[in-house]
């Protein structure tokens, strides 16, 4: 009997040995292709990275607070959530405390992959799931521009967040569930406006993390994407801006909007819209109609 | 005696009732003033993008609407318009906000006075509105949250 016992325990011990290891092995996080750090690794050109930074709006989030150079990129700006508070970090090419050190293949990994140069898994936040669809030419080009902008010194305070989301392996599974699995693209055609507007919108310019619902796990609902969501902070909600939600719209006024800041009723944009207004009066304005016409015409479940 | 307390009573109840806006009203008059605003700042965009021809009355029009509306807006945030069918974020009510908020009305009324006096023409209308119009969103930025 007691044998029989410590052989059921034994056996409990190795499933529960054996489901531990699982859960470890599935939520290793993993890099990006070796294809892709090498092409990344290429010598981007800093001038199309700051259109690339400009679209995604980085300072928005990275910027040192209390100050209004875009290029000062210390980090520190406290992001309060429902999951906690988050301090996007120094991305200043600043050796020590910014990402002085890093390769070209440690952007990708961060921006593609969500994984740091030590091997660990982001926070989603950090919009990556939108990045993992960046093309190769755009993460090589930001890369460049990245390391034009002055060196900041000092390091942003570490995340403060509530159990269970302070487990940082945890992210894995969430990744599992979440990061679209896509194979990454050398570059977009910037003549063909619809791919250009749908590569914008979904992959650096990130529209969808603010303008979806999300589930229960915090993943962005696929059949609602774009159609509107409540505001990370709490503070009221990001509109449907799929064809539907902008049905009284024309593109025109979409792209005026995107670079003025002001509405067809003469309303300005506000609240967080207002950063990233601020970001894309930098962009150029064919990359603005093609955001303008993908939005237009985008139904959601379509990709 | 007593009758004529309780006719007192009533009387300063109902007078200071009509001197201080309900909170309901003061947002429904916010909501009307920033119309206005909106429909002046339409036309200025469209002139500013080269929609539709330059016209200096249009323009002042505009101006004007403006510093209208923000010698009327400080009165208009009393402590019960903090509810209700309003976009305006409840952290304006904290004291500093309050202070800010007021400043930043009468920034936008003092800009809009003196670009009455600067734009005389295109040129000088292209060089002097942008710096007006960035008071929108400065303000809706900090204050505003859309619910819809």
């Amino acid at each position: 009997m007691r044998a029989r016992i410590a052989s059921a325990l034994g056996l409990a011990g190795v499933v529960v040995a054996a489901a531990a290891a699982t859960a470890w092995f599935v939520t290793a996080p993993g890099g990006v292709s070796a294809e892709v750090a090498a092409a990344v690794s290429e010598p981007g050109d800093p001038e199309a990275g700051k259109n690339v930074f400009y679209i995604a709006g980085c300072e928005s989030c990275h910027m040192s607070p209390g100050q209004k150079d875009p290029l000062r990129l210390g980090g520190g700006l406290e992001l309060k959530t429902p999951f906690g508070s988050f301090y996007p970090p120094n991305i200043s090419p600043d050796p020590v405390d910014g990402i002085g050190a890093w390769r070209a293949a440690d952007l990708a990994n961060a921006l593609m992959a969500g994984v740091s140069p030590k091997g660990e898994h982001l926070y989603p936040a950090f919009p990556y799931p939108s990045y993992r669809r960046m093309s190769i030419m755009d993460v090589r080009d930001l890369f460049a521009f990245l390391h034009t902008t002055p060196p900041i010194s000092g390091r942003a305070p570490s995340n403060s967040l509530k159990f269970p989301f302070s487990i940082r392996r945890a992210v894995g599974f969430w990744k599992l569930l979440y990061m679209p699995k896509i194979d990454q693209s050398l570059a977009v055609d910037p003549t063909d406006e619809e791919a250009l507007g749908r590569y914008l919108v979904n992959g650096p310019g990130h529209c969808a993390e603010c303008h979806s619902p999300r589930d229960l796990f915090g993943g962005i609902s696929a059949s609602r994407r774009l159609t509107g969501g409540p505001l990370p902070d709490g503070k009221g909600k990001a509109p449907n801006i799929t064809a539907e939600g902008l049905k009284d719209w024309s593109e025109d006024d979409v792209e005026t909007a995107l670079s003025t800041g002001f509405t067809p009723s003469g309303d300005v944009l506000g609240s967080a819209m207002t950063a990233v207004v601020r970001s894309l009066k930098e962009v150029p304005e064919p990359d603005l109609a093609a955001i303008a016409h993908y939005l237009k015409t985008y139904k959601p479940g379509a990709p | 005696m007593r009758k004529l307390s309780v006719f007192v009573a009533m009387f300063v109840l109902s007078a200071s009732a009509a001197l201080a806006l309900s909170g309901a009203e003061a947002i429904n008059q916010r909501r009307e003033l920033m119309k206005a605003d909106g429909a002046a700042t339409k036309s200025v965009v469209a002139m500013l993008q080269g929609k539709v021809p330059f016209d200096l009355a249009t323009v002042q029009k505009s101006l004007n609407t403006y510093v209208n509306a923000m010698s009327k807006e400080p009165a208009l945030f009393p402590p019960d318009s903090k509810t209700g069918d309003t976009n305006a974020l409840p952290v304006i009510w904290d004291d500093d906000n309050m202070a800010d908020l007021n400043a930043r009305f009468k920034k936008l009324g003092d800009d809009a006075t003196a670009a009455l006096a600067t734009i005389k023409d295109e040129a000088s209308f292209k060089a002097t509105m942008p710096g007006v119009l960035k008071n929108c969103g400065a303000c809706h930025e900090k204050y505003e949250a859309k619910r819809s």
